[in-house]
């Protein structure tokens, strides 16, 4: 402990202008994981409530479709909704990854003029719109025409993955463009060098480059679709059922939870099964925002 | 996960702000501008606040009476939230809210020492009638006939006397007061098919729902009638306050407020004020029957 303690060198000078500054954004971080880290302990308690009491058998939780918290004796089998819950994000993620892709060519590669004017725009007042409107839309619009033009009930797994489709869109979508912005202007110009057209540079050159960047794009707008709810719950038709075909109407975990979370009292089983499905949401949320980085560093490994 | 997430930070906050609110209000409201130069408000000694929390079939009523009941005693604060039946069980029994409302009595969702803390104020009886689309002929089931659609074994409308049609199912999700309280009185308590329904999550989305999908049945409160789907009559009884009051419509329920204990001060104003003959009309008015009325009870 030789020389002078730095706290002998802080004078009124320094907190003025660099300690308070300092200390208000350290002490703010801190606080923010700190809130982090307390929801999801908060989350791991009130979830592993439902096994630790033994109500609930964990292995029937996970793998049994029988989902009857009403009846004598209850049942909570939760593999239906999560079985529904990867359906229809996958789902969703192939027919917007597409769409979201071209959009993110346009405005990085072919014309980001009209694309920043025009497209970039767009795309942010698509996050913008709550997701309460996109499922009236989706209920109002949607079904109808699903009903009318597919059959079935017009509720189903393909409504649900066409409006989550239209909502991870942006995420989709922005983060692909920005990952193909980043990319060395040498990349282009020695392809186009070498004789190779603009659109043999994007496709051999620009988008494997850029993957990794669109695979975080790509698996954060899994997570989000996994995770959204008011939308879905509207236009699936919660039927407790696994879907055997597109316009089949079926159940998502997110949809369980808000719709039985209000009128179920707390410290009771069934309300402790809904805590156990929102943690496994989390759970696979973190595994995919994990995935996410683990894309993103292979990126810039290379 | 954002927007699940951001709804219930938001619906925390809403609650914390109302808790706050709550204490605030108390120490000011004897000084409020509105009262301080008024004879009349110094003439009623009634201040306090009334957290009330919930039901979201009783929210209508709950918050015509918390108006009505506020203009009456600028002093007092009524604050009336929705959450759903056991919401306002868990809410009233740990002491967060002055008044938990429920579609359900106590003892069919807390366990029984816990219901037993609380003090059961029936404040009115709501009606429930079976809805089906406006395609469908049919205008009359008996009680059999509705108990073989809803567990699955009749699937078309021919066999019940209508046009050559599929029926659509449409539940609300287990949990809902609504589906207990119609399945006890309209199924005799037989359980649903499962895997067959859809769910709808609120009576709003299920009026939507029968209204928009041809042959689809389901099942409303009296006050979510609007003309756009057709209540079916049951055994040959319309579903109306009349038969209701009469018994000779089975289908229907009190409505609660519980309280931890016997209400005081405040709390006890608003619902003696809800029980009151000033009200009665605001009651009938909102698509409910005054427990006053009934000529049965449970």
């Amino acid at each position: 402990m030789a020389g002078k303690s730095p706290i002998g060198r802080i004078n009124a000078y320094y907190w003025k202008h660099e300690g308070l500054g300092r200390a208000l954004a350290t002490a703010l971080g801190f606080l923010l994981a700190g809130i982090t880290l307390a929801l999801i302990g908060f989350l791991a308690v009130k979830g592993l409530a439902a096994f630790t009491t033994g109500r609930v058998p964990f292995l029937a939780f996970l793998f049994s479709t029988k989902w009857a918290p009403d009846s004598d004796p209850p049942a909570f089998g939760i593999l239906v909704f999560l079985v529904g819950s990867v359906l229809l994000s996958l789902l969703a993620i192939a027919i917007s990854t597409p769409f979201s892709l071209a959009t993110a060519l346009f405005i990085a590669e072919i014309s980001p003029k009209a694309g920043r004017r025009i497209l970039q725009p767009a795309i942010e007042i698509f996050v913008g719109i709550p997701s309460v409107v996109y499922g009236w839309i989706g209920l109002s619009v949607l079904v109808p025409f699903i009903r009318k033009a597919f059959g079935g009930l017009g509720f189903s797994l393909l409504s649900g993955a066409l409006v989550l489709a239209v909502m991870v869109f942006p995420t989709i979508a922005s983060l692909s463009a920005d990952a193909i912005r980043a990319l060395p202007a040498e990349y282009r110009e020695g392809s186009l060098a070498l004789g190779a057209t603009r659109w043999q540079t994007i496709r051999r050159v620009l988008l494997p480059a850029a993957l990794p960047g669109i695979l975080t794009g790509v698996v954060l707008g899994l997570a989000r679709a996994f995770g959204e709810a008011l939308a879905v719950q509207m236009v699936i038709g919660n039927r407790v059922r696994i879907p055997g075909r597109l316009t089949d109407a079926m159940a998502n975990l997110t949809s369980l939870i808000t719709m039985d979370m209000g009128n179920t009292v707390m410290g009771t089983p069934w309300n402790d099964a809904l805590w156990s499905m929102a943690l496994i949401l989390l759970l696979l949320s973190c595994g995919f925002i994990l995935l996410a980085r683990a894309a993103g560093r292979k990126g810039a490994a290379r | 996960m954002n927007t699940r997430r951001t709804l219930s930070i938001v619906s925390v906050l809403a609650v914390a702000v109302a808790v706050v609110l709550a204490g605030c209000a108390a120490p000011t409201a004897t000084t409020a501008p509105t009262g301080s130069n008024d004879p009349s408000a110094t003439s009623g000694p009634l201040t306090g606040t009334v957290l009330a929390v919930g039901s979201s079939a009783l929210q209508p009523l709950a918050q015509k009476a918390a108006e009505l009941f506020m203009v009456a005693h600028s002093g007092v604060t009524v604050t009336v939230q929705g959450g759903g039946s056991g919401t306002g069980l868990t809410q009233v029994s740990t002491g967060n809210a002055d008044i938990g409302n429920s579609d359900l009595y106590a003892e069919d969702k807390l366990d029984a020492a816990t219901a037993a803390t609380l003090v059961d104020h029936k404040v009115c009886v709501v009606g429930f009638a079976a809805v089906v689309h406006k395609d469908v002929a049919v205008t009359d089931l008996t009680q059999a006939q509705l108990i073989d659609i809803f567990t699955g074994r009749i699937t078309n409308w021919k066999d019940v006397g209508g046009a050559d049609e599929a029926i659509v199912l449409i539940n609300r999700p287990a949990s809902s007061g609504t589906r207990a309280t119609f399945k006890k009185h309209a199924l005799a308590g037989a359980d649903e098919a499962t895997g067959v329904a859809l769910t709808e999550d609120s009576s709003g989305t299920v009026r939507s729902t029968v209204a928009g999908t041809p042959g689809a049945i389901s099942y409303l409160a009296l006050s979510y009638l609007d003309g756009s789907v057709n209540a079916l009559s049951l055994d040959g009884n319309a579903a109306n306050p009349e038969n209701i009051a009469s018994g000779k419509y089975p289908v229907w329920s009190y409505e609660h407020m519980y309280t931890k204990g016997e209400p005081a001060g405040a709390v006890k104003a608003f619902l003696d004020y809800l029980a009151g003959d000033v009200f009665k009309s605001s009651i009938s008015d909102l698509g409910y029957i005054p427990v006053s009325d009934m000529k049965v009870s449970r």
